[in-house]
C-alpha cells in the first residue's frame, strides 16, 4: 500500500484530480453566476455588472478544463480514450454548451439592441445550468461505474432504464441526483462570488439565494451520501480500509459550517473561500474513494481502468514531472496576481475601460 | 463510404479547418498588435493607442471564436480517435498538455488583463499584457505544431511491449526537424492573414473616405508586413517544407505535384487535372524539368512517381490533394507581386490615391484564409493513409464503439452550430469595422466598452 501511495502513477492521479478540482472551483463560480444570472440581475445595468465581475477571469478559469484534459491524456491515455469515447454523447453536449456559453459572454454586449441581449442572456443562463448539470452527472457516472468490457472500452447510452445496474445509461436517478447536488453547490458558489464582488440589489438577491441554497446543498448531500451506500459499495470499502480519508468529507462539513458562520458576520471573502474549500473537500472525497480506479467497471471489477493498467510509460510520466511543476508555478503566480489586481467590488459606473 | 471512420475523418477535418480560421488571425494580429502597442507605449502617441485599441477589439473577437472552436478538437482525440489516443498518448499527450499549461493559460489570463485592466493598471502593465498575449498565442501554435509535426514525422519515441508509443526525450520532440520549417511556414502564414486583414480594413476606410488618419496607418503597416511575410512564404519556408516532404514523404510529394511516373528531369505541373484512370495530367501546362531542379538543384535528377509505390499507400483523396496544393502555391505566387506593388506605390507616395490598388487589397482579404486552408489540407490529406506517418494507419485509429449513427449526429450538430458561428463572426466583424477606430466620446466615462 505505502508503495502504491508513493508511485509516480499516484502522483499523476493527484495532479489530474487537482486540475479538475481547480476547474470545479474556478469555473464553478462562473457557472453559478450563470445559473443565477437572470434571477439576481434584472436590469441591463445589473447584468453588465455580473458580466464585469466574471469578465477578466472566466477565460483563464476555463483553461483548467483544457489543461486538465491534456494532463489526463499525458498520464493515462487509455482512460482518456475510453472515458471520452464512452461518454461520447454527453461530452458532445458539453462541447456545444461550452461553445454557447463562451460566445454568449463574449458577444452579448456588442449590440445595444434589447432583443439581442435578452437572447444571449438566456443562452448564457441555460448553457451554464446544463454544463453544471452534465459535469455533475459525469461525476455521478465515475462514482457509479460504467459498463467497461474486457478490452477496456465502453459506450454509454444517454439513458437505459434510469436505474443503476450492470448496463446503466449516463442518466439514471443516482447520476441525476449528483447532478442536482452539483447545480446547487455551484449556484451557491456563484452567489457567494457575486456577494463578494457586487453591491446593492444584485448583492441582496444573491444573499437570499445563498442562504436558502446552503440548506438545499445539505439536503441533497445527505440524500446522495445515503444513496451511495446502495449504488456503490466500493467507495465505502475504500474508506473503511483507509480511514485517514475521512478527513476529506470532514473538511467539507467543517467548511460548510464556517461558510455559514462567516455569512452571519458578513465576511464575504471568507465565505467565498470556505465554500471553495467545501467544494474541494467533496471533490477530494470522491477522488479518495475512487483511487486507484479511474473508471470503475459495473460488470466485472477486474475490467476497471486503474492508474496501473492505463498509465503511460514511466519515462513519459517522469518527463512530465520535469516540466509540469515549472509550468504550473508560473500559472499560479500570474493567476493569483490577476485575481489580486481585480480584487474588490466591481462598480456599475466607473471610469474603467473594458471591451466586452 | 458511410462507415464511422468516414464520418470521424470528415468531422475532424471540418472542425479543425473551421477552428484554424480564427487562430491564424489572432496569431497574426498578436504580432502586429505588439508593434502598434509598442509604438504607442514608447512614443506616448494617442494615434497608435487608438489603432491598438481598435485591433484589440478585433483580436478579442477572433480569440473568443478560436477558443470555443479549439476545445472540441482536443476532446475529439479521445472521443473519436480512441485507438489512436491509446496508441499515441504517450507522446502527443506531452505536447498537448504542455500547450495547455504553458500557452493557453498565458493567453487567456492576459487577455482578461488586457481587456479590463488598462485604466486600472496603467500603460506598462497593458504593454506587458500584450507581450504575454503574443507569447501565449505563438506558443500555442508551437506546441500544437509540435504535435502535428510528430504525426508527420515521428521522432524521439519508442514502442513499448503493449504496442503503444512513448516519448524518449522532450528535447527531441520539441526540436523535431520537421517542426522547424512547419513552424516558420505556418507562423509566417499567420502574419500574412493578419496583415492582409489590416490592410484591407485600411483600404476600405480610404475608399469610403472615412477615418483617413487611421486608415493610412493600417494600410502602411499591413502592406509592408504582408510583402515581407509573403516573400518568406515562398522562400525559404515553403521551399523547405516541400523539400522535407520529398525527403521523408515521397508519396505525398508525388501526389500533390501530380507526378505519376518516375522520371529523370521531371516537369513541374503548373495547371491541369489529374486523370485517375490513365494516371496522367489532362490539359497540362508544365515548366520543363523544373520539379527536378527545385527539389535536387539539378535538371536531370530523378523524381519518384506515384506508380512506383503500392497503391494502398497513396493518399486516398489524390485529386483533391493535388488541387489544394496548387491553390496554395498559386495564391502564394500571386500575393508576392501584388504586395510588392503595394510597397512600391507606398514608397512613391501614391498608394493612398491608387483606387484600383485599394480595391484589390480590400477584396484580397479572404484569400490568405483560402491559402492556409488549402495548405493544411495538403499536409493532412497528403499524410493519409497514415495517422502517424509510417507507424499507424488512420483506419486503425477511430473509436471502436462509437457507431456511425452517433458520429453523423454530432457531425451534423457541428455543421449547424458552426454555420451559425461563422455568420455571427462575420456580422460582428463588419459591425466592429463599421463603428471604426475612433474611441467614442464618453467611452471611458461610463465604463461601457465600444463593442
Ligand atoms: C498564406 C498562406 C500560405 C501560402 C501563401 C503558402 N503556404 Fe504553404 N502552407 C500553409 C500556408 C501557406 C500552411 C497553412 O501554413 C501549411 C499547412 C501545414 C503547414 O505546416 O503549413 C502549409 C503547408 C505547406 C506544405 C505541406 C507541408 C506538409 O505536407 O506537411 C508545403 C509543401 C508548402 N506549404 C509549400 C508552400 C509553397 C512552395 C508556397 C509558395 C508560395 C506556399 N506553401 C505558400
Ligand atoms: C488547424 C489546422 C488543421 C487543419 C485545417 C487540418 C485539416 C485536417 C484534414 C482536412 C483532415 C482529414 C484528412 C482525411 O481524413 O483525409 C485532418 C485529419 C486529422 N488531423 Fe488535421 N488539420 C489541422 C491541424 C491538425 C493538428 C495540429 C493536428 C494534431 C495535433 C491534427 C490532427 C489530425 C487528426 C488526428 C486527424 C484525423 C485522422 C485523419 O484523418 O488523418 N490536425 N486534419
Ligand atoms: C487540430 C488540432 C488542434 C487542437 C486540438 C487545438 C486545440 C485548441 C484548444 C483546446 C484551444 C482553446 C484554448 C483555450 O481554452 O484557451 C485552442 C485555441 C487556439 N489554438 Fe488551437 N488547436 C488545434 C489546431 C491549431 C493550430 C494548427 C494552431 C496554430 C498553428 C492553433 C492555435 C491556436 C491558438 C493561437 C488558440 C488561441 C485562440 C485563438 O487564438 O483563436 N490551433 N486550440
Amino acid at each position: 500500500m505505502s508503495e502504491e501511495m508513493l508511485s509516480t502513477e499516484t502522483l499523476w492521479f493527484a495532479i489530474v484530480a487537482a486540475m479538475f478540482a481547480a476547474y470545479a472551483v474556478l469555473d464553478g463560480f462562473v457557472f453559478g453566476a450563470g445559473i443565477l444570472y437572470v434571477f439576481v440581475a434584472r436590469t441591463d445595468a445589473e447584468r453588465q455588472l455580473v458580466l464585469k465581475a466574471i469578465g477578466p477571469v472566466w477565460k483563464g478559469n476555463e483553461v483548467w478544463l483544457v489543461a486538465g484534459g491534456g494532463l489526463l491524456f499525458l498520464a493515462f491515455p487509455k482512460a482518456f480514450a475510453a472515458g471520452f469515447s464512452g461518454f461520447y454523447l454527453a461530452l458532445n453536449l458539453v462541447l456545444w454548451c461550452v461553445i454557447l456559453r463562451g460566445l454568449s459572454i463574449a458577444v452579448r454586449s456588442h449590440l445595444d439592441n434589447p432583443l439581442w441581449r435578452t437572447f444571449w442572456d438566456a443562452i448564457f443562463a441555460l448553457s451554464s445550468l446544463l454544463l453544471a448539470l452534465i459535469f455533475g452527472v459525469a461525476l455521478g457516472n465515475l462514482i457509479r461505474g460504467v459498463p467497461l468490457s474486457s478490452d477496456g472500452q465502453f459506450f454509454a447510452a444517454l439513458w437505459t432504464t434510469f436505474t443503476p445496474g450492470p448496463t446503466p445509461g449516463i442518466l439514471d436517478w443516482f447520476t441525476v441526483l449528483v447532478g442536482a447536488l452539483t447545480v446547487a453547490m455551484l449556484a451557491v458558489h456563484g452567489a457567494h462570488y457575486l456577494i463578494m464582488k457586487t453591491d446593492a440589489d444584485v448583492r441582496i438577491r444573491a444573499s437570499r439565494i445563498a442562504d436558502v441554497g446552503a440548506w438545499a446543498v445539505v439536503f441533497l448531500a445527505i440524500l446522495t451520501g445515503s444513496a451511495l451506500l446502495f449504488v456503490q459499495s466500493a467507495l465505502w470499502q475504500r474508506y473503511v480500509a483507509h480511514p485517514v480519508g475521512f478527513v476529506l468529507p470532514l473538511i467539507a462539513v467543517v467548511t460548510w459550517l464556517t461558510a455559514l458562520a462567516c455569512r452571519r458576520r458578513r465576511r464575504d471573502g471568507a465565505v467565498f473561500i470556505s465554500w471553495s474549500l467545501c467544494i474541494l473537500g467533496l471533490f477530494g472525497s470522491v477522488a479518495w474513494g475512487l483511487f486507484p480506479n479511474l473508471l470503475m467497471a459495473t460488470e466485472d471489477a477486474t475490467y476497471s481502468l486503474t492508474i496501473h493498467n492505463s498509465a503511460a510509460s514511466s519515462d513519459g510520466l517522469r518527463l512530465g514531472l520535469v516540466w509540469f511543476p515549472i509550468g504550473i508555478s508560473l500559472v499560479l503566480a500570474y493567476t493569483v496576481w490577476v485575481y489580486w489586481s481585480f480584487r474588490g467590488k466591481v462598480a456599475q459606473f466607473s471610469s474603467e475601460e473594458n471591451y466586452e | 463510404m458511410t462507415s464511422a471512420l468516414f464520418y470521424d475523418r470528415l468531422q475532424f477535418a471540418f472542425t479543425a479547418t473551421f477552428h484554424y480560421l480564427f487562430p491564424q488571425l489572432t496569431m497574426g494580429l498578436a504580432a502586429l498588435l505588439l508593434y502598434l502597442k509598442s509604438r504607442a507605449y514608447w512614443s506616448r502617441d494617442t494615434h497608435y493607442d487608438e489603432a491598438a485599441h481598435f485591433w484589440t477589439k478585433i483580436f478579442a473577437l477572433s480569440f473568443a471564436f478560436g477558443v470555443v472552436t479549439g476545445i472540441p478538437l482536443e476532446f475529439q482525440f479521445g472521443m473519436n480517435w480512441a485507438r489512436f489516443s491509446t496508441f499515441a498518448g504517450g507522446v502527443i499527450g506531452q505536447t498537448l498538455a504542455m500547450e495547455g499549461v504553458f500557452a493557453f493559460f498565458l493567453e487567456s489570463t492576459f487577455l482578461g488583463l488586457l481587456l479590463y485592466g488598462k485604466k486600472r493598471l496603467g500603460p506598462l502593465v497593458d504593454w506587458i499584457a500584450t507581450v504575454m498575449l503574443f507569447l501565449g498565442s505563438w506558443l500555442s501554435g508551437f506546441f500544437i505544431l509540435a504535435t502535428n509535426a510528430w504525426m508527420q514525422h515521428p521522432v524521439a519515441y519508442a514502442v513499448d511491449d503493449v504496442g503503444a508509443v512513448h516519448v524518449t526525450g522532450l528535447w527531441g520532440l520539441l526540436t523535431n526537424p520537421w517542426l522547424v520549417w512547419q513552424f516558420a511556414h505556418t507562423m509566417t502564414a499567420a502574419i500574412v492573414t493578419g496583415s492582409f486583414v489590416m490592410a484591407a480594413v485600411g483600404a476600405y476606410y480610404l475608399l469610403s473616405g472615412i477615418h483617413l488618419d487611421q486608415a493610412k496607418t493600417f494600410l502602411r503597416t499591413g502592406v509592408v508586413a504582408a510583402a515581407l511575410a509573403n516573400c518568406l512564404m515562398l522562400f525559404p519556408t515553403g521551399h523547405h517544407a516541400a523539400l522535407q516532404v520529398f525527403e521523408h514523404q515521397p508519396i505525398k510529394g508525388a501526389a500533390f505535384e501530380g507526378h505519376f511516373h518516375t522520371e529523370f528531369g521531371a516537369d513541374l505541373v503548373l495547371l491541369g487535372q489529374p486523370n485517375m484512370d490513365t494516371l496522367t495530367i489532362d490539359n497540362p501546362l508544365v515548366a520543363p524539368k523544373m520539379l527536378s531542379f527545385i527539389i535536387h538543384k539539378h535538371f536531370g535528377a530523378e523524381i519518384k512517381g506515384l506508380t512506383d509505390f503500392p497503391r494502398e499507400d497513396w493518399p486516398d483523396t489524390m485529386p483533391l490533394l493535388y488541387y489544394t496544393y496548387h491553390i496554395m502555391v498559386g495564391l502564394g505566387s500571386l500575393f508576392i507581386p501584388l504586395m510588392l506593388t503595394g510597397v512600391v506605390l507606398l514608397w512613391r507616395g501614391r498608394l493612398f490615391q491608387a483606387r484600383w490598388m485599394l480595391w484589390t487589397i480590400m477584396l484580397m482579404a479572404p484569400f490568405p484564409y483560402i491559402a492556409t486552408t488549402a495548405g493544411w489540407m495538403t499536409a493532412e490529406l497528403g499524410r493519409q493513409p497514415w495517422l502517424v506517418y509510417g507507424l499507424f494507419r488512420t483506419a486503425d485509429g477511430n473509436s471502436p464503439l462509437v457507431g456511425s449513427g452517433n458520429v453523423l449526429f454530432t457531425l451534423l450538430g457541428f455543421l449547424g452550430l458552426y454555420l451559425v458561428l461563422g455568420l455571427l463572426f462575420l456580422f460582428l466583424l463588419f459591425q466592429t469595422v463599421a463603428r471604426g477606430p475612433a474611441v467614442p466620446v464618453g467611452w471611458s466615462v461610463n465604463g461601457r466598452g465600444a463593442l
